[in-house]
């Protein structure tokens, strides 16, 4: 330690600041509240992360492939109340598939529109948030959606159930992570999007299709949208239309403390991962402590400008912007 | 160059032709399926649209030339709230007990310096560490809701004050005061952005910033008075609506960022910077304000509108961008 100087550590703090934040963040509250450091907490916090989580995996690669996904959220509510609706008109083996095929044409619409139109993807994706929110008020007539035998479905296991002691959603949100992981880091198809993301036209020279990986990139977050929206549905067997309300920008912004640039390029689901889980643990560590919970708003708006920030500090190799 | 002038020309007037189809449908087809006798195009109709646009009008002002300048502000909704707030609960405080109807020119000077102060800290934040101001604003916008659930928890604040409702309610020449300030702050903001230095210098680092570094224009700056003008319209946007509501909850404003964007979008504002017009912006409050109210008449509810508003934005993207292809390729020519 030493040998290290000052530069030295400061760019080790800037690079893998997130970390040490979240490390300071768990031993704060760990003196703070013992309660915090609980296996049946951290469970509890891992759980109620795992709908956030599963959309933020998706985001992951779109913002990697250098678009933006302000949909999500009105997407997630729309699958929520399609999956509680078929549930009791054609039952639970359907209603899943077929839910999930109408979030995919969804992403495929918005997909079309980013990748072979090439419109901008925050006003595209803008205008889908509106449009969705009216198709799902348009489907429900603006009624809450509720099952009409919640005791004697099977549909309850995937928000509710538990498979050798640890609970469903969080068992998919892991594997889901864990296959996206690979996916995003070990196969061609993740390679390309980090090109397509890094610098579209040297991706384009390279024979990458540009269209055809941003098109993959929305694809895979209707699923993971789609697999939210199951979460929350089989949680809580009834639903608002509004319930995905806001989530979008919760997604973002665990993506971004992730360390994602919303330029493209960079970013990992792992980083992600701990991005979600960064939101997660400081929303439970300040409940413990007392506070209510939209403190954890301003605490989260001071955490990311510090972590995107410090992030490109490191980059430009100054702490201050160049801006005359 | 005769043909580019004439896409230019197509492109500027677009949101005027789109709100003429507006009235001419909306007018056409209320004769057969409105559930209301009364005709869409009645004068009291159109002088309360102008009215109910006022608030996401007057933020949009401010949008438009914050998007000019190359920059986004999402936290345009929570500053709202929180001007919302001051104004309301400071006409309560004890300290101005003793000034009768002098709190209110006191309380709309502490709800427009909260707002402007709350823009500042955005421009400040973007100027200084160099994140973009997606960023910084979407973070504002939890941090600064959060400001708002702190003040006073999940209650809403309310105070009425008759003076001040109406002052909101009064009418001169036929318009609402909603109104005047609404043509009074466009009016303010096409003269600041097409007569001034700043305005000018605004497009020129929105249009290509390296180019406004080297011509000796000091970026920073001009991007924070841009945030402070913006803070200060959400603020007026507040005064104009709470006068006469006298009620705000935590949660108001919320998505009005997007209902803002879109309205700035559609009169042709470019997110990339360096492009759009003032008068455009007003175009296409209007032009939004007439959907819903005209959609609202056919007897279409809020899903509807919803679905339409989202789809033409898109629309109107794809439309823009083909006019835009268009007039490369006629340059080439």
């Amino acid at each position: 330690m030493a040998g290290l100087t000052k530069s030295q550590i400061g760019g080790f703090l800037a690079r893998q600041g997130i970390l040490v934040a979240f490390a300071l963040f768990i031993i704060g509250f760990t003196i703070a509240n013992p309660r915090f450091i609980d296996p049946d907490n951290i469970m509890g916090v891992v759980r109620s992360s795992a709908i956030l989580g599963v959309m933020a995996l998706g985001v992951t690669f779109v913002v990697i492939s250098g678009n933006l996904d302000l949909s999500v959220g009105s997407m997630m509510s729309f699958s929520t109340i399609v999956v509680l609706d078929l549930h009791d008109k054609i039952g639970p083996t359907l209603a899943i598939p077929t839910m999930f095929a109408m979030t995919l044409a969804l992403g495929a619409f918005i997909g079309f529109l980013v990748a072979f139109l090439k419109l901008n993807s925050l006003i595209v994706t803008l205008g889908m948030l509106s449009a969705i929110h009216g198709l799902t008020l348009t489907y429900s007539g603006g009624k809450n959606m509720d099952i009409a035998d919640k005791e004697g479905t099977w549909f309850s296991v995937f928000g509710q159930g538990d498979i050798a002691g640890i609970s469903v959603p969080i068992l998919i949100f892991l594997l889901l992570a864990l296959v996206l992981g690979v996916v995003l880091a070990k196969t061609p198809f993740g390679r390309k999007v980090y090109a397509v993301g890094g610098n579209g036209t040297a991706a384009t020279f390279s024979g990458v299709r540009r269209a055809r990986v941003v098109f993959m990139c929305y694809i895979i977050s209707a699923f993971c949208v789609a697999t939210a929206g199951l979460l929350q549905a089989s949680r809580s067997l009834g639903s608002q239309n509004t319930v995905g309300q806001g989530l979008e920008l919760e997604v973002l912004a665990a993506v971004i403390l992730g360390g994602a640039s919303l330029l493209g390029g960079s970013g990992t689901i792992f980083k992600t991962v701990i991005g979600v889980l960064i939101l997660g643990f400081i929303t439970n560590g300040l409940l413990l402590v007392g506070l209510q919970f939209y403190v954890q708003f301003v605490v989260t708006w001071v955490i990311i400008i510090l972590a995107v920030w410090l992030d490109i500090a490191a980059k430009r190799g100054k702490l201050w912007s160049p801006i005359a | 160059m005769q043909a580019g002038q004439l896409s230019k020309y197509l492109k500027g007037g677009a949101i005027w032709g789109f709100i003429v189809f507006e009235l001419i449908f909306f007018s056409v087809a209320g004769e057969f399926l409105s559930v209301s006798d009364k005709a869409f195009m009645d004068a009291d109709n159109m002088l309360l649209l102008f009215k109910q646009s006022a608030p996401i009008g007057i933020i949009a002002m401010g949008m438009t030339i914050v998007m000019i300048n190359g920059n986004i502000d999402l936290s345009v909704g929570a500053i709202y709230a929180i001007a919302a707030i001051v104004l309301l609960d400071s006409m309560t405080w004890p300290a101005f007990e003793g000034l009768g109807d002098m709190v209110i020119p006191v309380a709309w000077a502490l709800a427009l310096l909260s707002g402007v102060v709350l823009g500042a800290i955005n421009g400040l934040i973007v100027w200084k560490t160099g994140v973009d101001a997606f960023i910084v604003t979407l973070g504002a916008m939890l941090g600064y809701r959060g400001l708002v659930f702190m003040y006073n928890g999940e209650q809403p604040t309310s105070h009425l004050n008759w003076t001040l409702v109406d002052f909101a309610e009064a009418q001169f020449l036929g318009l609402h005061t909603a109104t005047w300030f609404l043509l009074a702050v466009t009016l303010a903001i096409w003269f600041l952005m097409t007569r001034t230095v700043h305005g000018r210098n605004a497009y020129a680092i929105g249009n290509n910033r390296e180019a406004a570094v080297n011509a000796g224009i000091r970026v920073g700056p001009h991007m924070m008075i841009n945030f402070m003008i913006i803070g200060f319209l959400a603020a007026l946007s507040a005064i104009v609506f709470y006068s006469e509501s006298g009620s705000v909850n935590p949660n108001d404003g919320e998505l009005y960022e997007l209902w803002v964007i879109t309205a700035v979008v559609l009169g042709g504002t470019k997110l990339t910077g360096g492009a759009g017009s003032i008068i455009s912006t007003f175009g296409g409050v209007v032009a939004i304000q007439l959907l819903r109210k005209g959609l609202a008449h056919l007897g279409a509810d809020t899903s509807t509108v919803n679905l339409v508003i989202g789809l033409i934005l898109i629309a109107v993207l794809f439309l823009d961008r083909q006019l835009n292809v268009k007039g490369k390729e006629e340059l080439k020519v």
